[in-house]
């Protein structure tokens, strides 16, 4: 194994250190080393965004990050978008429209609809529909999610 | 999988190519093709891993002496939401709506698409049918040299380029558009995100009525790197769209290329579509 190597970020809003092998992702850095389950491996090669975090506000696949490159960066996952106004309205939107089945898909969904309505606070369906085109659904049909992420934006009023 | 014994981060050009001059390192820019094709076990580290992000000079998008200078560590997304790309070279920005997606257009780096150098890459065809160029810098006896290749002859083959294992890519240089310019990008896929192109075609030429001048057609996925659609080109220089010059370009591009079968397409199917596609695209361009 490669030697470790120290790195400094603020995760979730909090300063974070770890030791990190130069290979690992920063998936495997949430999930393994630092414990937060939320994010989830799908497919680790960038397709089904089930992964996706926040890196300094833009949403990433964290399975393609290398844990390393974190160094000096604000991530946020989905357990610190509980504490977020937007994120908040999100997860409830998500709720009333009953777009969660298996719920694997939810929290890259949840990240994901936050980086677009942060972008685009009054996505039109289109917008809404391309801005997840990362993020893979196997139970929805992606009606729901759609919906959800329409309801989250009108809720921003 | 090799180990990496050393892991830099260099905060400027010329300390990444002082590094890169010591010894062989691999480089990470936005780490989207890096890291699964390391879990794939395609890739061997090279001892050093160089990682390049916190160099600010190989960031941002300029205009110099009518060029467009994009810096190695552009994102696809950046490409994507800039005004000086929209207006200079709207092909790019079009190929970058096209790319992946959301998740990794924000992380996909210009350079890394371009080093990788596969024949499908999304913004090869593009950046060819624009006449781009690639400037590389080193430090090969203690003072950063760059040159400066046309992008055709920088691509060799899958994989493939004329960077010297001492080099890096600094910037892509983009001639603007004329503003009589008119272009089309088409890009195959079984769905429009997240897929590998079974063929793409990108169009730039001027347009004096109904005639085309300085026509240029690249092609993807269709031979061992992007190629120019020569013989395509010809037909079509000089001379007004009409059903006959069009479909006369149409065969010239299908006949001219030569590619392989493989899990996306048959080659067969991939010249179908380069004949069927183009003709469409000019078609397009007649009506408007």
């Amino acid at each position: 194994m490669s030697p470790k190597r120290e790195i400094a970020f603020t995760l979730n809003g909090v300063p974070t250190r770890a030791s990190v092998s130069p290979e690992l992702s920063a998936l495997a850095l949430i999930r393994e080393v630092l414990g937060l389950t939320g994010t989830k491996l799908g497919c680790g090669e960038g397709e089904c965004g089930a992964c996706t975090i926040l890196v300094d506000g833009r949403s990433v696949n964290s399975c393609l990050m290398f844990a390393l490159d974190c160094e000096g960066r604000s991530l946020v996952t989905i357990e610190g978008l509980a504490a977020d106004p937007l994120g908040a309205r999100i997860e409830q939107a998500f709720v009333e429209a009953g777009a969660v089945q298996c719920g694997f898909c939810t929290p890259g969904m949840v990240v994901q609809a936050h980086n677009l309505l942060t972008a685009h606070p009054h996505p039109t369906r289109e917008q809404i529909r391309r801005g997840i085109e990362g993020n893979l659904c196997r139970c929805t049909g992606y009606f729901k999610i759609v919906e959800a992420i329409e309801r989250a934006a009108g809720a921003q009023e | 999988m090799a180990e990496i014994e050393r892991v830099l981060a260099p905060a400027s050009l010329d300390e990444a190519a002082e590094a890169l001059a010591a010894g062989e390192a691999t480089l990470l820019a936005g780490g989207t093709d890096l890291m699964p094709a390391s879990h794939a076990g395609k890739v061997r580290f090279a001892p050093m891993l160089i990682n390049l992000r916190r160099i600010a000079e190989l960031s941002g998008i300029a205009v110099e002496d009518g060029e467009l200078r994009i810096g190695t560590l552009v994102t696809i997304a950046e490409l994507l939401g800039d005004e000086a790309v929209r207006e200079r070279c709207p092909i790019l920005a079009e190929a970058a709506d096209h790319f992946a997606s959301p998740q990794i257009r924000n992380a996909a780096t210009i350079g890394g698409n371009l080093c990788n150098a596969s024949p499908a890459g999304d913004m090869l065809v593009p950046l060819l049918a624009a006449g781009a160029r690639v400037e590389l810098a080193s430090k090969p006896d203690g003072t950063l040299v760059r040159r400066v290749l046309p992008l055709e002859e920088f691509l060799v083959g899958p994989g493939r380029t004329r960077r010297r294992p001492d080099e890096l890519l600094a910037t892509v240089r983009v001639p603007a558009a004329a503003p009589d310019a008119i272009w089309r990008f088409f890009k195959s896929g079984t769905r429009p995100a997240l897929d590998i192109s079974a063929v793409s075609i990108g169009l730039l030429a001027r347009k004096a009525g109904n005639a085309l001048h300085e026509v240029r057609i690249a092609l993807g996925a269709v031979a061992p790197t992007v190629v120019r659609a020569r013989a395509a080109e010809a037909t079509l220089e000089g001379r007004v769209l009409n059903p006959e010059t069009m479909e006369a370009a149409a065969c010239a591009a299908r006949d001219e290329v030569h590619p392989i079968s493989d899990v996306r397409a048959s080659a067969w199917y991939r010249k179908e579509l380069i004949h069927n596609m183009l003709r469409r695209m000019l078609s397009d361009v007649a009506e408007t």
